[in-house]
């Protein structure tokens, strides 16, 4: 393999780059909004949201891939096929970052929620200064976990035909029919992305144990 | 002549609940309770677990909504809308058995928080006030450290100090010595006592009768929601009316 098909290799890695930093960035935006309307204490719109999160969480990525890519074209907008993955991954990371997220505001005791309220601090600055503070950092190894499950996760794309790293991997193979070595460097590429983000989620997760002590 | 008497008794009132009553589902929580605490009043209130006592003062500041009747806070009413309660916790400080301190802040940044959040002030003004009344609750040193540093007794005090940063008109303790180890008890009466002497209005869940004696205008005892009995200290202790005051009171002072 010469250096013309690593450098390809290269270019479907910063798609994956982008496309896991737009999924996740606009995937906790929006899972913000979805955690907090999951807490929101109002018996429909919590109704509401948990049959959203069950959609996402109970069918493949990949079908909600299609179905955001084929589904937008069907109704008559016509979008780059980064862009309909963009927001297939968006709503698919929104919901599972809503649900872990909304595991942690529950996990902050309820006491913090009745301090701010007596003393008198609003809706905003109670989930601002206090909830979300704590919740956060309850979340943060869950929320680590799921990004890594989100980059490779990317690699789906190549199905809708986005060439992203694992695209890229097969055209390269079917062009120089080393298909272990492209796929083994491929491989490679994926890890030295997810395993020093791994690390660190462990690591955060004994230093919280330490502190919670 | 009498309306001029009723306007005085008004303006001196601080609290008054008039028929108060909630229900836990079929479960009758408070049941037509009558208060009435003027200005500077020191209350204690009493009653074995499950009388009550905490949801009547949670009532208070709307940390539980009551059904029925009606409560007053220094003349606002509060009603179920966001406005009158937000404009009562304004006015009503209240200390947690469990302390509830935000633990991802300072001490400093615990008392400052709300000052600035639900009352507007500039940074260093609330700083100002917090140092003052951290000072005040004698723990002016760990203003820097963070919740999870200090001991019980200490953590009580800053919860003590955050709530007056508020400047409120009125305290409410829900047991707040009750969690602490009985060596820290002292240092959260004392800062209690001293409030006391300020002229606070207070209204206290506590079993600490040695602190009922020494503080309280009147001593209210209930049970099974409901208001048994309510007398000033020395007539409550000595010569308590009611068989269930009689019995609570043999059953806390009896060892």
């Amino acid at each position: 393999m010469g250096q013309d098909e690593f450098l390809f290799l290269l270019m479907g890695l910063k798609w994956t780059v982008a496309l896991s930093v737009v999924g996740f960035v606009c995937g906790c935006i929006a899972g913000l909004g979805i955690a907090l309307a999951r807490t929101c204490g109002s018996r429909p719109v919590e109704t509401v949201v948990s049959g959203y999160i069950a959609i996402f969480q109970g069918t493949p990525l990949l079908m909600q891939l299609f179905v955001v890519y084929y589904g937008l074209a069907l109704i008559g907008i016509k979008v780059d096929a980064w862009v309909a993955v963009s927001v297939g991954l968006t709503l698919h990371a929104s919901a599972y970052l809503g649900e872990i997220w909304r595991g942690a505001i529950e996990a902050v005791p309820k006491g913090q929620t009745e301090a701010s309220k007596a003393l008198a601090l609003s809706y905003v600055s109670r989930m601002k200064d206090v909830v979300l503070p704590q919740a956060l950092r309850i979340s943060l190894p869950a929320t680590i976990g799921f990004l890594v499950q989100l980059i490779k996760g990317t690699s789906l794309a190549s199905i809708v035909g986005f060439t992203e790293l694992t695209r890229a991997g097969n055209i390269i193979s079917n062009q120089i029919f080393q298909p272990l070595t492209v796929f083994g460097i491929v491989g490679i590429l994926y890890f030295i992305m997810c395993c020093p983000l791994t690390i660190y989620g462990a690591h955060l997760e004994r230093k919280f144990a330490a502190s919670a002590r | 002549m009498s309306d001029i008497s009723t306007t005085k008794a008004s303006a001196e009132t601080m609290i008054s609940m008039t028929g108060v009553a909630k229900w836990y589902g079929a479960f009758q929580a408070l049941n037509d309770i009558n208060v009435s605490v003027r200005k500077g009043e020191k209350i204690v209130l009493c009653g074995p677990s499950g009388s009550g006592k905490s949801t009547l003062i949670r009532c208070i500041n709307h940390l539980e909504a009551y059904q029925q009747g009606e409560i007053r806070v220094g003349g606002i009413l509060l009603g179920h809308q966001a406005k009158s309660i937000d404009a009562v916790r304004r006015e009503v400080g209240m200390v947690f058995q469990q302390f509830n301190l935000f633990p991802h802040l300072t001490v400093l940044q615990n008392c400052m928080l709300a000052p600035m959040r639900a009352l507007g002030l500039g940074k260093a003004e609330a700083e100002g006030r917090a140092r003052q009344l951290l000072e005040r609750v004698k723990i002016a040193e760990q203003a820097e450290k963070y919740p999870a540093q200090l001991s019980g007794g200490q953590q009580q005090r800053v919860a003590i100090a955050r709530a007056l940063c508020m400047r409120p008109q009125v305290m409410l303790f829900d047991e707040p010595t009750s969690a602490l180890d009985p060596e820290m008890v002292k240092e959260v009466l004392d800062t209690m006592i001293d409030l006391a002497r300020e002229g606070m209005t207070m209204i206290c869940v506590t079993h600490e009768m040695g602190f009922a004696r020494q503080v309280a205008d009147r001593v209210i005892f209930m049970a099974s929601g409901a208001i048994v009995e309510e007398a000033p200290p020395v007539e409550f202790f000595s010569n308590p009316k009611h068989e269930r005051t009689r019995k609570f009171l043999g059953e806390i002072l009896g060892h």
